[in-house]
């Protein structure tokens, strides 16, 4: 199977929304309705409170993605749509997982935790829960890391991008061609 | 000034010009109906919810401007949407106001309350729920600038009734307000240049080009500029089912409909075409056939104000998003500044339209004029009804072969004649469209084209006609059947006819007619026909029913089987020696 994170499948949509009622249903019943499938969706207000953004991973096996940012863009609460290259952006998930931790193995997972950089916001005698922050994949290979010792219960939050910014340094106009 | 939310909805609709509302009253909306009183506002109290939203779609379809529509809640709201979706599909400009339970008691199941802006979500281009009375103007400006501006399409207010209740400061916002409020609504309107340019080329040096044209041609108020731009190119038009009259029909360049029931030539020219200018239209699947065969050579020019429609369904060598009217007057000046320049030289069709010249001379639009058995063909009541009316009758049809037949037969030499269901189908759609034109152009005649399947719908809608003194005409073409059911019944179910025969006696056509305060007519046979239209023709005090008895097994040719090329038309026994 394709780890989700890398799939080219999948192509995000960031998606600024007018904020108010019912504006996700309208998204979601658009996707609905012209067959196009969602893989992940996270919403969050931003800097300015009028607005929303949407953070949608779409599957564009299942319609063109010039379809898809056409149709929502016909949506009237839609006010911006910036399709992100997963090549060319920066991706976070969060990942809140409960697992089992027999008093044996518990040193194990601390272990792995310690490595992914993750926390461990609650304890019991028997069960750890986690959290785990990170691009899609490395979320996935915790994920699968944690699989032997028996997950109770897990949630991820879908992801959140933004654009890489620009790798070229920046020109230093003051120092280049000045004699010192 | 302090007004109720409801008197502040009415007021609302009178700043936007709004003369005429179809509507009928109930608990919710009680508060809004008060002020309708001491309105100017002329209201139209219709026998069935769906009535009203049909008549507002007729009234836009020949007026241009968006109908008006207000119903109460629940079951008014849930009859209402069927009006709704066939605007939505054919691009109707429509506003519709519904009143809704107290916001109070919105989500608790209270009496006639449905979550009627999430019923009615995908079947609009936008809807509001109103939750503050000071919000009602720039939400009634902002309906009617989205119904009628970008691609036309139905909106929705929902008003709850303490709402209408509810004291607000009077104001009346400006544009500016509308725009500010609206961050994600700016439609192209005006093409890109260099897409133009490159269309005025191609049209220019293409050999067997078409113009493709569709109901958006009408929408935008474009039909001037088209034939402004056939007479300057000489490329032959063909005028889809939503574009009847948008192109004269007796131009010599008209090719008529193409499409599931077009004419051989409109079809097979588009088959084998070098170029495709769509103007306006969708590449519905009526148009198409199977969309994998469909004009196989053809280059695509699309100019559509929707941006989704532009490679939804083809790909577009040359896609323009804009307003059709203001593209097509770019392309006009694109192709004479072509014209000027002295190295260009203009393709010869000559070979092209001796072609098309020999496709309509080979396989006509016929049928059986002079039937042995002496059986009134439903064609040939269209035939006498269209040479017996004035030539800017506006016709309205229902859904089914007699809107073929319709579509067929009728000659459109004028935009805005045509009123019809075109994208839902909707059975039952001409009654109460029919009423709304009238009242939209009661200058004009207005002639119903109905089937009886049709018009067991809707016709409640005759009294509404009567009781308002809207002399529509109806012509029932009465084959007993729901016959376009039965014609495929017949054609690809081994004549195994299920379920769709209705009887021409049952109901009593005339009897109905008159009991609805109509004039009721008979006809039964072919000599019986002009006397009764003359009779018709000549009564305007109230609505005329005529009910021909028309031969239930006519079918309608040509016909390209759905999910087939257009390639394998199937003409009628009449119709030439192709038929196959």
């Amino acid at each position: 199977m394709t780890p989700p994170g890398t799939s080219s499948r999948h192509h995000i949509l960031s998606v600024l929304v007018e904020n108010k009622a019912g504006v996700l249903a309208r998204v979601a019943g658009l996707f609905a309705r012209r067959g196009f499938n969602i893989y992940s969706l996270a919403v969050a207000p931003t800097d300015d409170d009028r607005f929303s953004r949407l953070t949608i991973v779409v599957d564009v096996e299942s319609a063109p993605l010039e379809q898809i940012t056409k149709q929502l863009f016909k949506l009237i609460n839609v006010v911006k749509i910036s399709e992100l290259d997963p090549a060319r952006a920066t991706e976070m998930e969060l990942l809140l997982m409960t697992v089992r931790s027999e008093p044996g193995v518990r040193s194990q997972i601390m272990e792995l935790v310690g490595i992914f950089e993750g926390r461990i916001v609650d304890v019991s005698p028997d069960a750890l829960t986690l959290v785990v922050t990170g691009p899609p994949g490395k979320v996935d290979d915790f994920e699968e890391l944690m699989r032997p010792y028996g997950i109770v219960e897990l949630q991820r939050t879908g992801r959140v991008a933004l654009p890489k910014l620009d790798r070229q340094a920046p020109r230093l106009r003051s120092v280049t061609g000045k004699v010192v | 000034m302090k007004l109720t939310g409801a008197q502040a909805l009415i007021k609302s609709l009178e700043m936007e010009g709004v003369e005429v509302m179809f509507g009928l009253p109930g608990g919710a909306i009680l508060p809004v109906y008060d002020p309708i009183i001491d309105s100017p506002i002329r209201h139209i109290l219709v026998r069935h919810e769906q009535g009203a939203g049909h008549m507002a779609e007729g009234y836009a379809h020949v007026t241009g401007r968006p109908g008006v529509a207000m119903v109460t809640s629940g079951p008014a709201a849930t009859n209402i949407v069927t009006p709704l979706c066939d605007a939505y599909m054919d691009s109707v400009p429509m506003v519709c106001i519904t009143g809704q339970v107290a916001s109070t008691a919105i989500g608790t199941d209270a009496f006639q309350e449905c979550d009627t802006t999430g019923i009615t979500m995908s079947v609009t281009k936008h809807n509001w729920l109103v939750t503050d009375a000071a919000d009602i103007p720039l939400v009634v400006r902002e309906a009617f600038h989205l119904a009628s501006s970008g691609r036309p399409g139905p909106v929705l207010v929902d008003v709850p009734k303490d709402i209408s209740n509810q004291m607000m400061d009077w104001y009346w916002p400006t544009d500016a307000d509308v725009e500010a409020d609206l961050p994600g609504y700016r439609p192209t309107t005006r093409g890109n240049g260099r897409m133009i340019r490159e269309a005025a080329r191609l049209i220019s040096s293409a050999e067997r080009p078409v113009i493709y044209a569709g109901g958006g041609i009408l929408k935008a108020r474009a039909a001037e500029a088209l034939l402004e731009l056939v007479e300057l190119t000489g490329v032959p038009v063909v005028t889809t089912l939503m574009a009847r009259g948008a192109f004269p029909d007796s131009h010599e360049l008209c090719l008529g409909m193409p499409g599931m029931h077009g004419n051989y030539t409109a079809v097979t020219s588009m088959q084998k075409s070098d170029l495709l200018i769509t103007l306006g239209a969708r590449f519905d699947d009526r148009v198409t056939g199977k969309v994998a065969a469909f004009a196989p050579e053809a280059k695509i020019v699309h100019v559509d104000i929707d941006p989704a429609e532009l490679g939804k369904v083809r790909r577009p060598d040359v896609p323009i998003v804009g307003d059709c009217r203001l593209v097509i007057e770019e392309l006009i000046k694109a192709v004479r500044a072509l014209h000027q320049d002295e190295s260009f030289e203009p393709a010869d069709r000559a070979r092209w339209i001796a072609q098309i010249r020999e496709w309509q001379a080979r396989y006509p639009l016929t049928y059986q004029r002079d039937p042995d058995d002496g059986s009134l063909k439903p064609q040939f009541v269209v035939e006498t009804l269209r040479d017996n009316t004035p030539d800017d009758t506006i016709v309205v049809s229902g859904v089914g072969q007699h809107q073929m037949w319709t579509s067929q037969y009728w000659r459109f030499d004028h935009p805005y004649t045509w009123v019809n269901s075109g994208g839902l189908g909707t059975m039952g759609f001409a009654v109460p469209a029919a009423v709304g034109a009238k009242v939209g152009r009661p200058d004009r005649m207005v002639w119903a084209v109905d089937g009886d399947g049709c018009f067991q719908m809707t016709a409640q809608e005759l009294v509404t006609a009567s009781a308002e003194r809207i002399p529509v005409k109806v012509a029932i073409l009465n084959n007993a059947y729901l016959g376009m059911v039965r014609q495929w019944q017949e054609l690809f179910y081994e004549e195994r006819y299920s379920e769709v025969y209705l009887s021409p006696d049952l109901p009593d056509y005339v009897k109905w007619a008159e009991a609805m305060g109509c004039v009721g007519l008979r006809v039964e046979s072919p000599e019986e026909v002009l006397p009764a239209i003359d009779k018709a023709n000549q009564i305007d005090d109230r609505p005329v029913v005529i009910d021909f008895r028309t031969d239930s097994r006519e079918k309608v040719y040509p016909m390209v089987a759905a999910g087939t090329s257009n390639d394998d038309i199937i003409l009628g026994p009449s119709q030439g020696e192709g038929g196959r």
